[in-house]
């Protein structure tokens, strides 16, 4: 164990940690906005925009992550769409979340009870006020977990963009790797921050749960 | 009285969930100020009707009309929403589960529709929570949250909401069937208490006690169809159909 080695790599593992949080908080950002479309997709009362959303996510779901920040990455260009490793990265783990996160925000919709929806409606509630003043309040509590298991996939998922070569915390740890030959010291120190980073996460669920069950 | 017309006026009511014809042409109608109650087995259709009153339930055939104004009228999308948004508004409904909004506390539960629909100001709104929820003895738990109510303060509180709305008519759909037998009193005090202020209400309850009790009119629904119709006296000691008598008779025993 080289006890010395984990002290000089700290400071640029931190630094290469700070950029997997940029990349994580990027990709969640466009990952929930896409996954609100989506989820309100496959709520609609129209057939062809269920059946967009129902796409999208059998398409996002049912390939492998891998292959979708490749096909954006590498065959982007074809396309006229020539993007950095950062933004690549950001822009397709974002994509691939919102998949996941709009069953999870749909879900969440569909287990408010059907009482309430009728409930608004019977007072005159339009459709979409219903579902902003009454149905999404109520929902909005029980997506919060399972968005934070969305979330903290995520977190883990964006070492996939080491593949595209984002300076983040695997791409560097593989680095350093082949310059000093000590694999256990730096996929132990790099496995430390990956779970401090889930931990802080995770406190924030919690605290967003509790902040949501003592409203009611 | 007879130029009055009906407050609720139903027309050859007909609803199929799949292949099951669940209404089979009904008529009938609600005088102003009339209490009618429906009764009949479970499955009757009950409370499709009323629910297809304001359209909970779509029709499959007939028509439902509120004071001079087609419920169920056809059109565009958009300009039904807006029609039918306004026609609710006029009919407060009550529901067997209560539906209380359990993020809302009670003031806001009753504030939530004037102030939205209607615009009334914050405090004007809580002023009017207030007046409601006094008239069905509950103005102490004003700020309280629906989970913390028993099941007869929740359905009163449920009442006291649709009444904000100032409805022409309350529509109770088995409104004191989910409630623990001590509890249905209290509910039923209130329902009373609106039929003495000569509110229109169409009532859809298993209490035969109570519906003899509040009801101007008694409507025996089975299969789909009215069996029989006529004041709570007759209905209840002369019924004319046998499917009447023996519902009836069931019930008695049962």
């Amino acid at each position: 164990m080289d006890i010395a080695l984990i002290g000089r790599i700290i400071p640029v593992f931190v630094q290469a940690a700070w950029t997997t949080v940029q990349i994580s908080l990027l990709s969640l950002v466009l990952g929930l906005a896409v996954a609100a479309l989506i989820a309100s997709l496959r709520l609609s009362h129209l057939a062809v925009l269920r059946f967009f959303g129902a796409a999208y996510v059998s398409v996002f779901r049912g390939t492998p992550a891998l292959l979708q920040i490749f096909l954006l990455y590498f065959g982007g260009p074809q396309l006229g769409i020539q993007l950095e490793p950062f933004a690549a990265g950001a822009i397709a783990l974002g994509l691939n979340i919102a998949a996941y996160m709009a069953e999870s925000i749909r879900g969440g919709v569909l287990s408010v009870d059907r009482g309430q929806m009728e409930a608004a409606r019977s007072l005159g509630f339009g459709e979409g006020q219903s579902m902003r003043w009454i149905v999404l309040p109520q929902a909005a509590k029980l997506m919060i977990r399972p968005l934070g298991v969305n979330a903290v996939a995520l977190v883990k998922g964006t070492a996939l963009v080491a593949t595209i070569s984002v300076v983040e915390l695997t791409y560097t740890a593989q680095r350093f790797i082949g310059s000093t030959y000590k694999p256990f010291e730096i996929f132990a120190v790099t496995a430390v921050l990956y779970m401090i980073m889930v931990y802080g996460l995770t406190l924030v669920i919690d605290w967003l749960d509790r902040a949501y069950a003592e409203e009611a | 009285m007879t130029d009055v017309r009906p407050m609720i006026e139903v027309r050859g009511a007909r609803k199929f969930f799949g292949p099951l014809e669940v209404l089979k042409g009904i008529d009938f109608s609600v005088a102003r100020g009339q209490i009618v109650a429906v009764i009949g087995p479970s499955g009757s259709g009950k409370s499709t009707l009323l629910r297809s009153i304001n359209h909970l339930e779509t029709l499959d055939g007939g028509e439902v009309w509120l004071d001079g104004v087609q419920v169920n009228q056809t059109l565009a999308r958009r300009a039904f929403e807006k029609h039918i948004n306004s026609v609710r508004q006029q009919m407060g409904m009550v529901f067997q589960h209560f539906n209380l909004f359990p993020h809302l506390s009670v003031a806001e539960n009753i504030a939530i529709a004037p102030m939205k629909l209607k615009g009334m100001a914050k405090a004007d709104a809580r002023a009017l929570a207030l007046k409601m929820l006094d008239k069905v003895g509950l103005a102490d738990k004003i700020d309280a949250f629906p989970a913390r109510l028993s099941g007869g303060q929740k359905q009163r509180v449920a009442i006291a909401r649709a009444l904000a709305m100032q409805p022409k008519v309350m529509l109770f759909d088995e409104a004191t069937s989910a409630l623990d037998p001590e509890l249905v009193d209290e509910v039923n005090l209130v329902m009373k208490q609106l039929a003495a202020e000569h509110m229109t209400m169409v009532i859809v309850t298993h209490e035969m006690r109570f519906a003899a009790e509040v009801a101007d009119r008694v409507i025996f629904m089975a299969d789909g169809a009215v069996v029989e119709e006529g004041k709570p006296d007759d209905l209840f000691r002369n019924p004319v159909q046998e499917r009447t008598r023996s519902f009836l008779k069931k019930f008695l025993n049962g």
